[in-house]
């Protein structure tokens, strides 16, 4: 399995049956492909719908339905269009109930950096700060490293998306929750051990007695309805 | 009088130097016909305000592509390399703003707001300049109203009066963007009798409408 699969099958089981979610463009979208079943999720996206379901089927593009990137989506029975005040009023208010982002840094303070590397690379916050600002659970999936570099730094380098903490941090390598005391190391990744990931992190990690492995499906399978 | 005109018209009215808001995401639901007139009349020194500008030849890129725009804001212009050469050359000025908040100041505009309070970008480089406001323990951003000379949107129909309804993701910050410009031009997909469009249903009422671009005639041509 590669990092990214392991990354969304991981944050896959953080959502809850019933939750209004928004995924970030690229890897985060991935995570819609493993949604337990018997799941339902409501899926967002900023550029203004309720229930976007993957295009029905080909020739069955509407250049009206299209997802945060331009791309085209389909729509769930049940699903709702609005205006872009509504949709950021939807994250900013405090209504939708995850958004899992993308990240180029997060720190001990579990505050993320994505949206520019000055000098570089400047493509803009798009949503990304609303979201970390108003989404009831931040949820971070990214790759551990870069390049070889750590990603989970004492300190963002990079200007910051939020000062705003954020709930959790899915990497390839393990689940880090950032909480009052600093950044907990909650999971490894099958066949990944609790020395790997404090190599691959700069910030200090604090790591329980019992660090279990990271579980990539449902618990329990769900039962038909 | 008639509110229809054409796409060529309608353009003419937009002089150099301009500020424009205009409608769209990634290209879905802008004023396409508006925008290639606007390339091709030779539009110069533009001042544009909207989401983002698309790809190079889509949408609003085809107005950077032309270097059409002096200065820009946006929330993100990562889809757009082009964008991102003007601005690293220095022809283009690009503000930066999240989208939310660029929402509510276009929205502050066309509803007579002073400004908005949002907690986006609070302790970022966003909050750069800006008054830090206090309400209730929790800190705000005071972000100003922003509107424009036109407003220029893509809509789904419009009436014969100017009513306007929308599609889908295609609505995105037109409505919005319809209450906040000095001159407000529709580009409609279709134009349709009064009635046809239920006052339920009727999203920017004709009133804030002054022009929309006609249907053109295509039987057969």
């Amino acid at each position: 399995m590669d990092d990214k699969t392991i990354i969304a099958k991981r944050v896959a089981l953080e959502l809850r049956d019933g939750d209004l979610v928004n995924l970030g463009i690229g890897l985060p979208t991935t995570v819609a492909r493993y949604v337990s079943p018997g799941i339902s999720i409501h899926f967002q996206s900023e550029n203004g719908i309720i229930g976007m379901a993957p295009v029905p089927g080909a020739g069955l593009e509407d250049e009206s339905l299209t997802d945060a990137g331009g791309g085209f989506i389909g729509a769930m029975p049940g699903a709702a269009a609005f205006d872009s005040c509504t949709s950021f009023g939807l994250i900013r208010g405090g209504h939708l109930d995850v958004t899992v982002l993308g990240g180029l840094q997060v720190d001990e303070l579990g505050r993320l950096a994505n949206w520019m590397v000055p000098g570089k690379m400047v493509p803009g916050m798009g949503g990304a700060m609303d979201l970390v600002c108003g989404a009831r659970r931040v949820i971070v999936a990214m790759t551990h490293t870069a390049k070889g570099q750590p990603k989970i730094l004492k300190r963002c380098t990079l200007p910051l998306t939020s000062v705003r903490r954020v709930a959790l941090v899915v990497t390839e390598l393990a689940v880090i929750e950032p909480a009052d005391e600093g950044l907990v190391l909650r999971e490894v990744a099958p066949g990944v051990t609790v020395r790997q990931v404090v190599d691959a992190t700069e910030a200090d990690l604090i790591v329980p007695d019992l660090v279990p492995t990271m579980p990539l499906t449902p618990a329990r399978p769900a039962v038909p309805a | 009088m008639s509110k229809a005109l054409s796409a060529a018209k309608a353009a003419e009215m937009v002089p150099d130097g301009a500020s424009l808001l205009i409608g769209g995401f990634m290209g879905v639901g802008s004023p396409h016909r508006i925008i290639e007139q606007l390339v091709r009349q030779g539009r110069k020194s533009l001042t544009v305000i909207a989401n983002d500008t698309a790809r190079p030849g889509i949408g609003i890129g085809q107005l950077i592509d032309a270097k059409a725009v002096r200065r820009l804001i946006v929330t993100h212009i990562g889809t757009n390399p082009e964008t991102q050469r003007q601005m690293i050359a220095g022809e283009l000025e690009v503000e930066l703003v999240p989208q939310g908040t660029l929402a509510e100041r276009i929205r502050a505009h066309g509803h007579g707001l002073g400004g908005v309070l949002t907690p986006t970008g609070v302790g970022t480089a966003v909050a750069e300049g800006k008054q830090a406001v206090e309400v209730d323990g929790r800190t705000f951003l005071l972000e100003r109203p922003v509107g424009a000379d036109f407003a220029l949107v893509g809509c789904r129909r419009a009436d014969y009066g100017g009513n306007l309804d929308y599609s889908l993701t295609a609505r995105n910050f037109n409505p919005i963007m319809a209450m906040a410009g000095d001159v407000v031009i529709a580009e409609p997909g279709e134009v349709v009798p009064i009635g046809v469009i239920p006052p339920d249903e009727v999203v920017t009422p004709h009133v804030l409408v002054n022009h929309f671009i006609e249907k053109g005639l295509c039987h057969g041509r």
